[in-house]
């Protein structure tokens, strides 16, 4: 087996629930177990609703806090125990994008600022490179031209001119796995693809790994490589995108994919969806996770917790019972 | 433009020529340019387009809500046969709510958070002259509880116990509350989950039916268009440029734009390819004369860089603005 780029050993997550702090203990995340290869370059797609755990499993992976029990390893290294160069590498080599292209900018500065933050935080002037050369060219790369962004405020760039300068941002130190979280939920869906299409041409021309958060499925089906299916801090179904989303097994997704309204208004909803489960004591003590809203719970699902298991010997495993 | 209502459909909502722009110091933003669309009683209106493109402006000009310095400077809104703004504010405020609803965007990040749900309902309802006993009040706020589906004990609950989709329900069992005929819904699901999302419009769909309520709805995601309503209605830069049944538009759009974001559209089903475009920002106060698409539009002719297409009747109940 190949080096793992990023190796998410059987992380959990809890906060609360500590000695002296009252007793609402939310599992964040629980056992989970990613896996991104270090070759070929892959978008791996986590997909979730709120509360799934997503956005803790990023700060996981980003090491703005630290998990409760578990390890993530960054090619073979512990992630919790980098410190000073070491961080910084990894720090370099990890980036990310987040949901909202306007808050991420300071507005007192002119969008610049981001890059001259890294260029002086990563040391890009050293040793006679240009970094203003790196900003262009990064800019390029997400089909901006410089003297359409430079000197300007975030406030008079598009939605979708913000998001590509960030890109653009991450980018220029050369990373090899940027971690992307719902990079296009805030941008008009018309100009979606655009973005994407970013992730993509970097994956192939630069072999950058992307770790795509997102709770839209259809874009994830678009393009990742594999997917993770996140509920309730648990990792419920994963494999290979297509094989996944076009043979869901695990009720949960195959409910998700239900709900994503389809573009074709000769095929609308014919059933009707119910808020399922009374959220009663028994039902949030079961032993799967997903119990209390599940359509084909069955009494082990209440005793018995759920393991990983494959799907027909392909690249896909879901956890459930009745699979 | 008059419709060409060339069957005995009824108008619940009727909007002419409506304009509206917000003055600034390099000059006036129109925001909505000479926009004209018909509800029918019983219908479901989507109005669709990106950011900026005036959809919620529209929805608050057709409430009289525009904040100013923004002002509606020409125009008609007919509710029920009515002009809501030839209306005195204090006539409109009668109307408003009773007649015609309004479920804002982040209605739900709106709601008071000290005042329990079943007092903020019963503040709206007293607010419109409704004057009933404790116990009725109660009992009628539960009706409308669970006209939303929502458990009669939400009503002694504060907002931030509910969750997103609970909020939500809230906001438009306030919109339902004095049974108006229409309801204009800005963007009702945009901040909630996929499967949240469904339980809300499946929620509005049978108001829809219980009520015989007609309905606006405001967003930006297409394939949710195809799912709920009746009619959709493209906007681009303030103008209204395709109007059509929703078949229509996923069959056959006309306009370049509507074209743009039917294919665009990715789905669960079908692994489709990425279809990429530019976005232009548009300078709403120095728009580029002729059609205001002509910088994204892969069509592009001489006449759409100097005259300005207005909507014409290209098939039953399909309007379009565009030359070609």
């Amino acid at each position: 087996m190949t080096r793992a780029l990023l190796d998410v050993r059987s992380i959990s997550k809890v906060f609360g629930g500590g000695f002296l702090a009252s007793p609402n203990r939310v599992v964040a995340l629980d056992g989970v177990d990613l896996r991104i290869p270090e070759n070929p370059a892959t978008i791996v797609a986590v997909a979730g609703e709120s509360g799934s755990g997503k956005t803790t499993l990023a700060k996981l992976i980003l090491g703005f806090s630290k998990p409760t029990t578990g390890q993530i390893l960054y090619k073979d290294q512990d992630v919790a125990n980098l410190r000073g160069a070491q961080l910084l590498e990894y720090r370099r080599q990890v980036q990310a994008i987040f949901q909202d292209p306007y808050e991420v900018f300071n507005p007192f500065y002119k969008v610049d600022h981001a890059f001259d933050l890294v260029i002086k935080h990563f040391r890009l002037g050293a040793n006679g490179a240009n970094p203003q050369e790196s900003i262009r060219t990064a800019l390029q790369m997400t089909g901006l031209r410089s003297e359409d962004v430079l000197g300007r405020y975030a406030h008079q760039l598009s939605g979708g001119q913000r998001q590509r300068v960030m890109i653009a941002r991450a980018l220029m130190l050369r990373p090899q796995l940027i971690l992307a979280d719902e990079p296009v939920s805030m941008i008009d869906a018309s100009l979606r693809a655009m973005i994407l299409d970013i992730l993509q041409r970097m994956r192939q021309e630069q072999s950058i790994s992307f770790l795509y958060i997102t709770h839209d499925l259809s874009t994830a089906y678009q393009i990742s490589n594999r997917i993770y299916i996140m509920y309730r801090g648990w990792i419920v179904e994963q494999g290979e995108t297509a094989r996944v989303i076009e043979n869901p097994q695990h009720p949960y997704l195959k409910l998700l994919i239900d709900s994503v309204p389809i573009p074709e208004p000769d095929h609308r909803w014919d059933t009707q969806i119910s808020v399922t489960g009374t959220g009663g004591e028994e039902e949030r003590d079961a032993a799967c996770r997903f119990y209390s809203r599940c359509p084909v719970r069955t009494e082990r699902c209440l005793a018995e917790s759920p393991s990983l298991r494959p799907v027909a010997g392909e690249d896909h495993q879901v956890r459930c019972h009745l699979s | 433009m008059r419709a060409m209502i060339n069957d005995d459909r009824e108008a619940v909502l009727e909007v002419d020529n409506l304009q509206v722009r917000y003055p600034t110091a390099s000059g006036d933003i129109v925001a909505c340019k000479d926009v004209s669309l018909q509800v029918y009683r019983g219908e479901t209106l989507g109005l669709v387009g990106e950011s900026g493109c005036g959809k919620s402006t529209l929805a608050m000009a057709i409430m009289r809500l525009v904040t100013p310095p923004g002002r509606i400077v020409q125009g008609r809104v007919l509710l029920e046969g009515t002009d809501l703004l030839s209306l005195k504010e204090g006539a409109l405020r009668q109307l408003r709510w009773q007649q015609i609803a309004l479920i804002p965007q982040g209605a739900m990040s709106s709601l008071n958070p000290v005042m329990r749900i079943g007092e903020q309902i019963a503040d709206g309802l007293r607010a419109h002259g409704v004057r009933q006993s404790k116990a009725q009040m109660r009992e009628r706020i539960q009706d409308l509880l669970g006209t939303v589906g929502l458990r009669a004990s939400v009503s002694d609950m504060y907002p931030h116990e509910l969750s997103g989709g609970m909020k939500q329900r809230v906001c438009i069992a306030m919109a339902i509350s004095l049974h108006p005929s229409i309801i204009l819904a800005d963007e009702p699901t945009s901040a909630l989950d996929v499967v949240v999302q469904r339980l809300i419009v499946q929620t509005l769909m049978e108001i829809r039916e219980r009520m015989s309520v007609s309905m606006l709805l405001i967003g930006h995601d297409m394939a949710l268009q195809a799912q709920v309503v009746d009619r959709t209605a493209v906007m681009y830069a303030g103008m209204i440029v395709e109007i059509a049944p929703v078949q229509e538009i996923f069959s056959s759009p006309r306009h370049p734009y509507t074209r743009l974001l039917v294919e665009s559209l990715p789905s669960v089903k079908r692994r489709k390819p990425l279809r990429v475009t530019e976005g232009f920002l548009l300078d709403l106060r120095d728009p580029p004369p002729g059609c205001a698409f002509q910088l994204r539009c892969d069509l592009v002719s001489d006449a759409c860089r100097s005259l300005e297409p207005t909507l014409r009747h290209v098939g039953p109940d399909h309007h379009v603005a565009c030359h070609l």
